[in-house]
Order: C-alpha cells, then structure tokens, then sequence
C-alpha cells in the first residue's frame, strides 16, 4: 500500500486557456469551445484523434454532456467530474491516470466554469437538502479565521500581519497587471489591500481572489509519444490529492495556522518527484490563493518557508516575480480570476507558458529550473481537499 | 398538594429604548424600555429557553422532574404569536427539551387570555407540566403597542408535591369572570392588533377586575392587607392601571410589572411577572396575580418552605438588568416593519423535512456523539470515530448546557443573514468537544478569543415557510447586580 505516482509516464502536450473575465458575452459552451480548440491546436491533434475526455466542473453543468455536447464529441468516453476548488486538478488526474494505465492513447482535460452567471457576489454551492444545522458562512469568513490564529501562534502584530498580506495581494496583482489572460490588470498598492472594504474578519475585498468565468484544457498523452506532438513536454512528475475528513472543524488541537490536508498532499508529491528542496528545485508555484491569508500559510505548507517564517519571507521578497521562488507569476487566483472548475488547469498552463519558455517576454521568468508546481485546494480549515502537481521538461 | 414547583422568565436581550420611536418619527415612543426579540427568535425559543431555565432551577435536576413518578411530563405552550399553525409548536419545545416519546406536546389557542386559561389547567389536572408561555408583540409604527408591548417568555413547571418535585407556591384561590365585548383584535396573518377606543374597555375592566378580586380574596378569606406581593397585567394599560388603585394592597405590595424595562409581553406576562415575584418572595407569602384579558382573572398564592431552598438559575431582574440597546433603525427592520437591501448571496433554502426527522437529537437537542474507546467527542454525531476509526461506539454527547470556550471567531459581512453581519466562532465545550457556530445576542466587536459563551435554541432562518432552528452560541454575562437576592 503507498503512492507510486507516475513519474515520467504521461506528458502534457497542449494547452489552451481562456481570459478569466467577467464573460457577459460568452456562455459556458464558448468558453470550454475556445479553450479545447487551443489545446488542440497546441498539440497538433484533433478532438477525434483524442480517445477520452473528464470535464471539471463544480456546478455550471452535470455530466459528460456537458463538455460532449458543445464539442460535438460522438462515441466518446466523456466524464463530469466535481472535488470543490481542486475540480479541474481532478480533470487532469484523471486523465493523465488513464493514459498511464494504458487504457487510452489520448486524453483530453478540460476545466471550465460560469460562474458569474448567477447573480450573486462571491462563489455559491447549490444547495443539496440537508437537516438545516450546516453552517453557512462565506468562504472568505472561514479563511479569516487563519489571520488572527497564525499572529498569536508566531507572535506576529496585528498591523504587522495586516501588511504581509497587502503584500502578497499586491505581489499576485502586479503579476496579473502583466497578464493579458488575467481578469484584474491593474496593479494594487498594499495600502489600497488594506483599505478595501471588509468582507469578514480582518480581510477586505482586495484579500480576496477575484470571481471570473473561465476554461482551461490540457492534452495528455504517454511519455514515449510526447515528441510525436511536441518538441518541449512536460512531464508528470507528481499528482498527488488527500481529501480531508473534516475532523479539524471538532478537533479542538486543530489551531487554523496550517492546512494538514496540504502538507500531506505536497509531502506526497515531493515523494513522487523526488523533490528534496522544493524552494531550491522548482522554477515557480502556482498555489491557491483565495485569500491572502491561504497563500501565507500555504508558503509553509509546501515547504517553501519553515513554520512560523513565511510571513517574513513575504516582507523579503522571496516569493516575488524575481525572488528565490516566485509564487502566483500569472496573477494567481487573486487577480487571474477563479472560475473553479477551470483553475486547477489554469495554474498548469502558467508552468507550460514558463517551462517552455513561451510566456511574453515582461513576464517570462529567467530561470534554468526546469520543474513547477501547482496546488489547489476546494473547502475550508477544518475542512480541505487539496491537490498538488510537480510537472518538468526533463526526464529523470 | 399541587402547585407551582419552578418558574422562570425569558426577557430577550435587546432593548428599545421608547424615546427613539420619537426621536424618529416625531411622535409615539415615551419613556423607559421595551424587551425586543432577536431576529433569530420565535415564541417557541423563547419558551424553550424560558422552559430550561424553569427545569434547571428545581433543586431535585432535570430527570426527577421528566420521570417523576411512571408518567413523563408534559410541555404545554401557550402563545398569541404561534411560529405554526397546524403544526404543534410544543414539539418543538419537547425535542429541544430532549423529553420521551411518552411525554406529551400541546399547544394552546391563540388568543392572550389562553395563557391565563393553560397555566389554570395544570394546575387543576395531573403528572407534572411544564406550562410555556411566549409572546412577540408587534405595533405599528408610533403606535402604543410597539412602545408599550415587549416580547418575553415564561415557562411554570407544576406537579403534585413529591421529593423529586417540591411545590414553591400552591394555589390559595382563584375567581375568574368573563363577558363578551370587542376590545382588541387580529386577524389570523396580521401582525399588529386593533383596538376599538380603549374608554370603552377601560370602566368594562375595572369593574370586572374589582369584582373578580373581591371574590378571590372571600375565598381565600383574606383581605387586601393579607397580600404580600401583588401585580395587574393586561394588554390595556389605563385598564391596568386602574385595577392597580383598586386593589387595596398593603403599600409597598404592589410589585414591579415590568412594564417599564420589558413592556408588555402578552401571553407571557402573567407568568413572567410571577416568576419575578416568586424569586423575590420568602415562605408563607401570599401572592396575587391579576390578568385582563377579555375578563379578569385572579390567582391568589401561597409560598412555601421550599421556595427558600429553589435557586433561579435565571432571575428576572438579572435579565432585566443585562440587556443590550437596539436602536430603532434595526428594530424596524427586525419586525419587518422596514426592509434592508439583503447581501447579494442566495437566501438558504428550506430544511428538508426527512433530513430533520433524522437529526433531531442533534438539531433540536444540541446531542453530539461521544466514543466510548478514545473519548472523542463528535459534533455533529457520526457512527465512524474520527478518532481510532471505531464504528457505532459512541454514546450521547449532549452539550446544549455545556458552557464553551471562543477558540477563535470571524465576523462574516458576506454571508446571507436576516440580520448581516454574520459572527461566527469555532468553540470548545468545557466536557469536550469543538463546533464552528454562530454568535447571537452579540455586537461584531463584542467577541474575543478566550471567550465564555453558552448555547441558546434559534431560529437560523426560514424558507418556504419552514423555520430553521438550531442552536447558536452566546455570551455568558455575568449578573449584572444582585437583584437575585430575596427582598
């Protein structure tokens, strides 16, 4: 019983993403058109060259219709699948575990979410009957909850805290000013982050990820086929994903200053890479951060910082576009937008641009690493799934 | 000998004060304070927190009075502003109270005087039962209802007099009058009562009053000077005030209405100023109770040697004492008299009936599960041990009267709520156990980590006409005063 991984087994090979935007013009099937067509496109093939397909979604559609239907995809395997904010990391697991199994020769991951159709502020799940006791705070709220715990644990001040959290919003805006993909371009002082108006505990609105529509797809293929689509692959390294049992919302040792169910993920995937210093090893992350305060203490989770110091990594600088290990170089899900099935795949398409060298020259980082990494999350402290990727252009 | 073994009130924990309804509008309002009902309350909660304070302050516990002899007690409520029709709203009290099967629910008509009407009838029937009274009195806008009515609860718990069931008070006589005449009314849907000009009613009811007096006092062959503590109610406040005169009390023995600080809560008045009565008076002291609600009823009674061992665990003053402002602005749109533009979020939608039906230990009950093997306890209960993994080895954790600790808390100004911003904390009950749960009878800024809170039964919401309700957590506040001391 362990994790093996796939290691070196399946590659990426193309890759499409749309804009994150308000799409007030486009609806969901556009949206998953455009970016499949992209991937598509990236990787020389054709959808009838592709055996199978999964489709992350977490509620703008239900069933492998969904994705089947717009695409026009006849006599295919086409699968819906749903794992909160990590749905469109569960996209791409699936299919790169059904090329590693050998069962198809092709598959296609496609993340698309229409989110801003609804109406409301902020992301909603649909409601499923229940007993009437579940609680229902905001996203925002629960996550708040981490500011406060994680000062009194590092013995961190409040104003002082208040400013490492500008700072990563102002970091992940001013990679997104740079982006021509992102929903936000504007670039965001820290002192206009911690003027925003509040939205729960200590965090206002600019702590908070932005709400956009969007898709992303990915082409995956096995390893030994990858040069037959590309000349730059990228390899799998690691997939990892724990969904939480929930126990931390009643376990009273449970302090709301880390995300057990992330540090587990990334230890597992550091396993299955072969990773030692993630902080030394990789090019760039792309992590979840819906909240200022989730990218702080994921900085920990991920090994990037040891416990209790990344908040003054943040004040030095180290996960900045030209820092030791830059975090969130495409704008992260604070100004690139969340559409929630699509984001997962979103963070993969900022390694294919950076790997590959391929991103615009004011945005393509300078760097001989050759491994990323993404991470995504769904649920609240207490309360997590949690997904982690390493992805390289070399094998071995 | 059958009486009164326990008695509590339940004053909600804002208050108006009656002068912003002028400051407002220019007219209406006057002087001192009327209790308001938090926007996640109902006459049901009321009565279930009036009803667990009523049980908790018998000496003899909880399960001597809920199996007194073979027969379990029975809950009765009586209210003028049901949260159902149709369905029994006793229930509720049963399941929250966490009462057999075999224990019996009853709700009792809808009109004021069926408060008085109920408390007579346990006290002339059998078994022990727990006779919940709440009221939530609206009024227009300026009106005298909304300054002089307030929201309360009562809950009286009465029985044969036994070891596990002390009687405190025995009825000493009782006369009742009655006589048909229109004075104030409410169709069935409307919230705020008529009333035809109150000259009419005014003569109608001190005459009633006085003769009804007159004929309880002959019964229990006592003069106006034999009464120790007495009170008028009544939702009629000349009416009231001159019965007051008539009574020929003793100086000094005419009590405290409330009608200043709580106003006047309905059905629930009666039995809430008796319960302050009551937790004010020493053995062998007569008590008078006087009721104007379509006719005059007076009850007349006897303390006994036991009410010197009760302990309220609740005191009326001390509630009375506690309370919190609410201004006028927030009053309005609590009673729906005003409506705020809502969060732009989805309003949740209804329970699920079949859902709750298996949940109520839990929902109604606030009973989580405990693992026998490694003592963890579940909130909400779950058959698998988050704990060493054991399955269906849990024994029942009930925490509804656990006090708990604030580990941490957020203030949510996103999330739906009837009354934004939303403040949340995640707790630590004292016997074990942590639960995320929503503050209530709180400002934003009144939290803090290290905080006592204690639960209290609510309403979280209601869809569909279905009402949520569920427990929510709230400070702890220590009694202002020592008003609960006997005068």
């Amino acid at each position: 019983m362990a994790s093996h991984g796939i290691k070196d087994r399946v590659a990426i090979v193309g890759m499409g993403c749309t804009r994150f935007a308000e799409h007030w013009d486009k609806g969901l099937d556009d949206l998953i058109v455009d970016a499949a067509t992209d991937a598509l496109e990236s990787a020389g093939t054709t959808k009838e060259d592709v055996d199978a397909y999964w489709l992350g979604t977490a509620q703008s559609g239900m069933s492998g219709i969904t994705l089947a239907r717009p695409l026009q995809l006849t006599g295919k395997p086409v699968t819906r699948v749903e794992n909160y904010c990590t749905t469109g990391s569960e996209a791409l697991r699936a299919a790169a575990y059904a090329v590693a199994s050998g069962a198809y020769d092709v598959a296609m991951a496609v993340g698309a979410e229409k989110v801003k159709d609804a109406g409301y502020q902020g992301l909603n799940a649909f409601p499923v009957p229940g007993d009437g006791t579940a609680r229902t705070l905001t996203a925002a709220a629960m996550f708040s909850m981490v500011a406060p715990a994680y000062a009194k644990r590092y013995g961190v001040g409040e104003d002082e805290l208040r400013e490492v959290l500008a700072r990563i919003a102002a970091k992940n805006h001013a990679n997104g000013a740079l982006n021509p993909r992102a929903q936000f371009r504007k670039p965001v002082s820290p002192e206009a982050v911690c003027a925003s108006p509040r939205v729960a505990g200590t965090l206002g609105v600019l702590d908070c990820a932005g709400v956009a529509d969007g898709a992303a797809a990915a082409v995956v293929v096995r390893a030994e086929d990858a040069h037959r689509f590309t000349d730059r692959p990228l390899y799998v390294k690691a997939l990892s994903f724990v969904a939480g049992s929930g126990s931390g919302l009643m376990d009273a040792d449970y302090d709301y200053t880390w995300f057990p169910e992330c540090a587990t993920a990334a230890a597992d995937a550091y396993a299955q890479a072969g990773i030692i210093e993630p902080r030394r090893q990789l090019a760039l992350a792309e992590v979840h951060d819906c909240f200022t305060p989730t990218e702080l203490v994921l900085m920990e989770d991920l090994c990037f910082a040891e416990r209790g110091t990344a908040w003054q990594e943040v004040l030095g600088g180290t996960f900045e576009r030209d820092g030791e290990l830059p975090v969130n170089t495409d704008g992260g899900l604070k100004s690139f937008g969340h559409p929630v099935g699509a984001s997962g795949l979103r963070m993969l398409f900022e390694a294919w641009l950076q790997l590959r060298h391929e991103a615009p020259a004011e945005r393509q980082l300078d760097t001989d690493r050759t491994l990323a990494l993404t991470h995504n999350l769904g649920g609240y402290p207490g309360e997590m799934v949690s997904f982690v990727s390493v992805v390289g252009t070399e094998l071995g | 000998m059958r009486g009164i073994v326990s008695i509590a009130g339940y004053v909600p924990y804002r208050r108006l004060e009656r002068s912003s309804v002028t400051d407002f509008f220019g007219k209406g309002g006057g002087a001192g304070t009327r209790a308001v009902a938090g926007f996640d309350e109902d006459t049901t909660t009321m009565a279930v927190e009036a009803g667990r304070a009523a049980l908790d302050s018998c000496p003899t516990g909880r399960s001597s009075v809920f199996f007194p002899g073979d027969e379990p007690m029975a809950v009765w409520l009586s209210t003028a502003s049901p949260a159902y029709l149709d369905k029994t709203n006793a229930t509720v009290l049963h399941a929250a109270l966490g009462l057999p099967e075999e224990a019996s629910a009853y709700d009792f008509g809808g009109a004021l005087r069926s408060a008085t009407g109920v408390l007579n009838a346990a006290l002339d029937g059998r078994g022990t039962v727990l006779v919940t009274v709440a009221d939530r009195r609206d009024g227009l806008p300026t009106s005298v209802d909304e300054q002089a009515a307030g929201d309360a609860a009562a809950a009286v718990l009465v029985a044969d007099d036994g070891p596990g069931t002390p009687v405190i008070a025995e009825p000493l006589a009782r006369a009742s009058l009655t006589t048909e005449l229109l004075e104030r009314w409410r169709a069935p849907g409307e919230a705020c009562s008529s009333v035809w000009e109150e000259r009419l009613a005014e003569g109608w009811y001190a005459a009633l009053g006085q003769r009804a007096w007159e004929r309880a006092l002959a019964a229990a062959g006592i003069d106006g000077g034999g009464i120790d503590r007495a009170a008028v109610v009544g939702m009629h406040g000349r009416a009231v005030a001159a019965v007051r005169r008539s009574l020929g009390v003793r100086p000094g023995a005419l009590a405290d209405d409330l009608t200043a600080t709580v106003g006047q809560s309905g059905s629930a008045h009666g039995a809430l100023v008796l319960a302050s009565l009551l937790e004010q008076a020493e053995p062998g002291e007569t008590i008078a109770l006087v009721s104007l609600a379509d006719g005059a009823d007076v009850a007349l009674f006897r303390t006994t040697a036991a009410v010197a061992v009760w302990r309220p665990v609740a005191p009326v003053a001390d509630q009375v004492a506690s309370g919190a402002p609410i201004d006028y602005a927030r009053f309005l749109a609590w009673r729906g008299m005003v409506t705020p533009e809502p969060p732009r979020r989805p309003q949740p939608a209804r329970v699920s009936s079949a859902a709750a039906s298996r949940s109520v230990p839990w929902k109604y009950g606030f009973v989580g599960t405990r693992d026998r093997s490694s003592g963890m306890v579940h909130l909400p209960p779950a058959r698998v041990s988050a704990s060493g993994g054991t399955v269906d080895d849990m024994e029942p954790a009930p925490r509804a009267d656990d006090l708990a600790t604030v580990a941490t808390f957020t203030v949510d100004r996103l999330a739906y709520s009837p009354s934004p911003p939303v403040v949340f904390a995640v707790v630590d009950f004292d016997g074990g156990g942590r639960f995320p749960v929503e503050l209530t009878d709180v400002d934003p800024d009144g939290v803090a980590i290290g905080q006592r809170v204690r639960m209290t039964f609510r309403r979280l919401y209601s869809a569909e006409g279905i009402h949520d309700y569920f427990w929510k957590a709230t400070p702890v506040r220590s009694a202002p005063s020592a008003a609960a001391t006997r005068s």
